[in-house]
């Protein structure tokens, strides 16, 4: 079966080194799943080309435009994220959180996450675990233990080598998770699959309502 | 099929001439146009509840029994009334007291509210917006349906021995329509009465719709009012006319652009792909709302926004008269052709309750309790 792993890139400028580092780790992932004998398909969403229809769904009231849609179907039906962000005053850009935001909670829940980020210096690399572990863990996802940091000089000094190796070792964690076998066997007891909440890309209708007669019971009759 | 017109009642500055209305003139205007809605043949007058500025409506029975001394015909409606903050005693008797002032040209369409702090404001919690829906409801059905009411609900005083004065006109209470964009609890709750259900479109894309009144119309045939295709449905539209699609966009765009909810956001362009918004001649409005149709089946209620963004009162009036005597014509036709004879034209009507009888199933406090005891007895 192949896996889907979707990149999300929230760089601002063309060409971008956030981009470029997507791109190498996205590379890296496919690498990796291949090696355990699974194929892979890669989506990128390069938040640059949404950034419009991401303030119209949030000044709306939620109307998501189709590019918001399809964005939300890709993200809830991943096996596997790669979400990668500059970092603007101590955090994600702002432009990763507007995508954040449009998301439905429900939409990474379970779901392996790699998360990277790039920066001028390497006084930054801490915003993965002050910033992004913290935003993934509230959606539920989880997130793999090594994260990808490159500053400027990551891209052409002397720490290249380290930069790959480190992006090597966070793309067979996620590839690890992506083709790991999930839920108990059907039957016995409830496994974690069974419990949580199932994932969501907020652009259907959640059709489990419950009965009237069950929202009236309690109430005054 | 009902056609007609439902404000909001805000008070915008027009942005071409930066003049805002006084609230007075506002309400005056909601006036004019309620009355012209019936001089061009419109079925149909909305007004919002709102207790927040910019707008103004914050009475609705005041303002409906005022329209209701000076029109004859046209059905007096809401969109919405609060049923989360309101007391069902006062609903009760507001809208029974309207059904006689307007001689039964009333029914009502329930809400739960647009703004969060409207519930501290009348002393709720908006994190009960669902249940105090629920029981606000079930209580207003029994005070139309129970002479004499005993109560006791989670969120108003128990009530004992309490009669609601005036009794509902004839003895029928108003039909009753259940507003709701998101909640699917609320198509639940239309479904389980057999109540109408109306989905306001105007911010949200058709597919969206299409899935909420398909729920409705689901759960209304799984409580055994009649098949899922002859559920009562209401949906909301907005449109700006003129001869040309040129002309119409540019007068409006400024009006869109500088807009309350949407303004600043969106191209008129994207939010006409993305919405039911249609600026261009009247024959464009026509396709457009035709194809509504196609995406949530026959439907019996055609409400459109008109006054709003500011736009003056005078170009709305004109609106009115494209709408009434060039639109709905050739809608009511197109429609009536379309739809299967199985599935009612029109919603019900005080006329059509009160013919309806006694026993129909409008009449008890739940259908659904009532049927499976003719069943299982």
């Amino acid at each position: 079966m192949s896996r889907r792993i979707v990149v999300i890139t929230a760089g601002l400028s063309r060409p971008s080194s956030t981009r470029l580092l997507a791109d190498r780790i996205a590379e890296a992932v496919a690498a990796q799943v291949g090696a355990r004998g699974e194929s892979v398909e890669t989506e990128v969403i390069e938040l640059r080309e949404l950034a419009s229809d991401l303030v119209t769904t949030l000044t709306t009231g939620g109307l998501p435009t189709p590019a918001v849609r399809r964005a939300r179907e890709l993200v809830s039906s991943a096996d596997g994220v790669v979400a990668v962000t500059p970092v603007f005053a101590a955090s994600y850009a702002g432009l990763f959180k507007l995508f954040i935001d449009v998301l439905d909670p429900d939409s990474l829940t379970g779901t392996p996450v790699l998360v990277a980020a790039t920066a001028g210096t390497a006084r930054h690399q801490l915003v993965l675990d002050h910033a992004l572990r913290p935003l993934f863990s509230y959606l539920r996802a989880v997130v793999v233990p090594t994260g990808v940091f490159a500053a400027t000089e990551d891209f052409g000094g002397g720490e290249a080598d380290a930069l790959t190796a480190r992006v090597t070792r966070a793309a067979s964690e996620l590839a690890a998770l992506v083709v790991a076998e999930r839920g108990a066997v059907a039957g016995f007891v409830p496994g974690a699959e069974d419990l949580r909440p199932r994932r969501r890309s907020g652009n259907d209708l959640d059709e489990d309502v419950p009965d009237f007669e069950t929202l009236l019971g309690g109430l005054g009759q | 099929m009902q056609f007609g017109v439902f404000s909001v009642g805000d008070v915008t500055p027009d942005p071409t001439t930066g003049r805002t209305p006084s609230e007075g003139e506002r309400i005056e205007a909601m006036t004019r146009i309620a009355l012209k809605a019936e001089e061009v043949g419109l079925d149909v007058f909305a007004t919002g509840e709102h207790h927040n500025p910019p707008f103004v409506p914050s009475a609705p029975t005041t303002h409906l029994a005022f329209i209701a001394a000076q029109t004859e015909r046209i059905v007096l409606s809401t969109s919405t009334t609060l049923i989360t903050t309101t007391d069902p005693v006062r609903i009760a008797e507001d809208y029974a007291f309207l059904q006689h002032l307007a001689q039964g040209r009333v029914d009502l369409m329930m809400g739960r509210g647009n703004t969060g702090p409207v519930y501290p404001w009348f002393g709720k919690d908006i994190r009960q917006g669902i249940p105090l829906a629920v029981e606000n409801y079930h209580l207003l059905r029994r005070l139309w349906r129970e002479e004499v009411v005993n109560w006791q609900g989670k969120f108003r005083t128990p009530l004992q021995g309490f009669t609601s004065t005036p009794r509902p006109l004839d003895g029928t209470p108003p039909f009753v329509w259940h507003g709701s964009i998101r909640s699917t609890e609320i198509a639940e709750q239309a479904a389980y009465y057999g109540d109408g259900f109306f989905h306001n479109n105007i911010f949200w894309n058709m597919e969206h719709t299409a899935q909420m009144v398909k729920l409705y119309r689901r759960r209304f045939e799984h409580y055994r009012h009649g098949s899922a295709d002859q559920a009562i449905v209401g949906l909301g539209g907005q449109v700006f006319m003129a001869g040309t699609e040129a002309e119409a966009k540019r007068f409006f765009r400024p009006y869109f652009d500088n807009a309350p909810v949407y303004g600043h956001g969106p191209s008129l362009e994207e939010f006409t792909r993305a919405t039911p918004l249609t600026v261009g001649t009247p024959e464009m409005v026509i396709e457009r709302t035709l194809g509504f149709a196609d995406a949530v089946g026959d439907y019996q209620r055609q409400l459109f926004l008109m006054d709003h963004a500011g736009l003056p009162t005078e170009v709305v009036l004109e609106q009115l008269e494209i709408l009434g005597r060039e639109v709905v014509p050739v809608l009511r036709r197109e429609f009536e052709a379309r739809r299967p004879s199985h599935v009612p034209s029109d919603p019900p009507t005080h006329a059509s309750l009160v013919a309806a009888g006694p026993d129909a199933p409008h009449h008890l406090v739940a259908p659904v309790r009532a049927a499976e005891t003719v069943v299982t007895s």
